[in-house]
């Protein structure tokens, strides 16, 4: 028990590591490789620093990368000066790169460039050697690994824009040692037995060690030699890997060659819909025509109609049956009148009337001499009283009320009317209106 | 099924000369719906073809040293799933 070694805690213990190691490198100049280069938004660029036997993680704060002229990139060989830092949060320790500059293209670069000589030499770069993509593929190959996200993008992508679509995974490895040879042999495979008629071989992204296998000479002979057209896809974004190069058509990323693969599914489901709009519109517009001449043929008075085409008949007929009214009623009005005519004259002709006639005639005549015969009455009675008047007027009494005297002869007694009949002393009677005297004649004094 | 066969290019072409004919006004009216028929008749199939849902995703089976098993001198294939992440 008293032996007891002391114990640290974990963080005493990096802390003396991280005191040691940076006391110890607090400046260091290093020669290696670039990998796995990532910028960062933040402008902080990380990567790692390796050669063929050993790699160190490596950061460079944007304030230091001001000086660089390019980016350095996956494969650059790199001469750098910095210092070791330890992270203890976790555990690892890194360079912090203060300055950076390329010391000649990295080896596997250099390596690629001349397999990339080698394979352009043979030929299998050539666009003639190009196959054409059937336009309309049925069953795509696909050669990846089962476990990445390449094929659940592609798989994704080829099922969401052909829905029909079959599709044959061959699965392989696509990193490591054994992975060129799996990938050229799938692909061998694919050709030995028909079964797809389009392959899309590749991966994700990754470091320029990572996707080596696509860029070995056996996965490019193997795509050269294939009779299926290949699309090639490896995800990255600046080199390209010889794998594409050699391969009909260079996808940028997996997703890209499924889009590639069905590029003409979704074409022609545009294709379709819009050669269906176009006939819906071609046929609509024909029917509209149609339609149109068949409202204006409607349109036709005659048609529009039928009773227009009669009208002319119907209003001649009107007519006539007004005229025919017309002829009628005046026939009857005439005949009427004759009749009434015919009537007076029967009237006239009658007894009873001849009898009423005359009895008005008789009615008449007898008015008229009672008339006439009150008027004769009338006038006799007037002339009658007028001598009656006269009578009075002669009458010798009323004379002799005023003073005349009538001489009457005693003789005779006649009325004396004459001097010349007188005698002297004859004796004579005056007649007075209220009696009579006798006298005598005295004198005759004849005038 | 023969709606299986439809070959877009052809249907494609047919329809473009349907379309002509139809635009050309030359056609009488019951010839035109009679071309429309036939026409509406390849769009269905077209569309038929590309919506139809038999999707297939297989993967095919191997050994440990990388050789196809083979089933009647066919590839042996199985359904495949793909990672779900």
């Amino acid at each position: 028990m008293s032996e007891q070694p002391p114990i640290l805690t974990v963080s005493q213990l990096t802390q003396a590591i991280k005191m040691q190691l940076e006391n110890t490198f607090p400046n260091v100049w290093l020669q290696g490789e670039i990998s796995n280069f990532r910028k960062q938004a933040s402008g902080h660029l990380y990567f790692s620093l390796k050669d063929a036997g050993a790699q160190v993680s490596a950061v460079m704060f944007r304030g230091n990368t001001s000086a660089l002229k390019t980016l350095p990139k996956d494969g650059d060989e790199v001469i750098v000066k910095g210092e070791i830092s330890v992270y203890p949060p976790r555990g690892n320790y890194q360079l912090i790169i203060r300055e950076l500059k390329l010391a000649g293209m990295g080896e596997l670069l250099l390596k690629l460039e001349e397999l990339k000589k080698k394979i352009h030499a043979k030929g299998w770069f050539s666009a003639d050697h190009k196959k054409q993509l059937p336009r309309y593929p049925k069953t795509i190959g696909v050669i990846t690994s089962p476990t990445g996200a390449a094929v659940q993008d592609i798989i994704n992508i080829l099922t969401r824009r052909f829905p029909g679509i079959h599709i044959i995974l061959n699965p392989v490895r696509v990193q490591g040692d054994e992975a060129a040879g799996e990938i050229a042999k799938a692909i061998e495979q694919f050709n030995e037995h028909p079964m797809a008629d389009l392959l899309i071989v590749g991966r994700g992204g990754g470091s320029i060690e990572d996707l080596w296998a696509f860029n070995e000479e056996v996965v490019a002979e193997a795509i050269f030699k294939s009779k299926l057209p290949i699309i090639g896809a490896v995800g990255h974004e600046t080199d390209h890997c010889i794998a594409e190069y050699v391969a009909d058509i260079r996808a940028p990323t997996p997703s890209a060659a499924a889009e590639i693969a069905t590029s003409h599914y979704v074409e022609a489901v545009q294709h379709t819909e819009q050669l269906g709009h176009h006939l819906r519109q071609t046929i609509g517009h024909l029917l509209r025509g149609a339609r149109q001449q068949l409202t204006a043929i409607k349109k036709q008075p005659v048609i529009a109609s039928p009773l227009n085409l009669l009208s002319p008949w119907l209003q001649k007929l009107d007519s006539l049956r007004e005229d025919i009214d017309d002829n009628t009623i005046n026939l009857l009005k005439t005949k009427k009148l004759q009749l009434e005519s015919c009537r007076r004259q029967a009237l006239a002709l009658s007894p009873a009337v001849a009898i009423a006639h005359n009895r008005q005639k008789l009615q008449s005549l007898h008015q008229g001499i009672s008339v006439a015969m009150k008027h004769l009455l009338t006038r006799q009675r007037e002339q009658l009283k007028n001598i009656i008047t006269n009578l009075e007027a002669i009458n010798p009494k009323n004379l002799l009320k005023k003073g005349y005297t009538i001489a009457f002869s005693e003789k005779d007694h006649s009325v004396i009317t004459s001097v010349q009949k007188l005698d002297i002393d004859e004796q004579i009677r005056l007649s007075f209106a209220d009696g009579d005297i006798v006298a005598q004649v005295k004198e005759l004094l004849e005038k | 099924m023969s709606e299986k066969k439809v070959n877009f290019e052809e249907s494609f072409a047919r329809l473009e000369t349907i379309l002509e004919k139809l635009n050309s006004g030359a056609v009488s009216l019951d010839d035109a719906l009679k071309l429309y028929e036939e026409a509406d008749k390849l769009i269905t199939g077209c569309s038929k073809r590309l919506g139809e849902a038999e999707k297939k995703i297989e993967v095919l089976i191997k050994n440990r040293n990388g050789e196809l098993a083979v089933t009647d001198g066919e590839p042996t294939k199985e359904n495949f799933t793909p990672p779900t992440e």
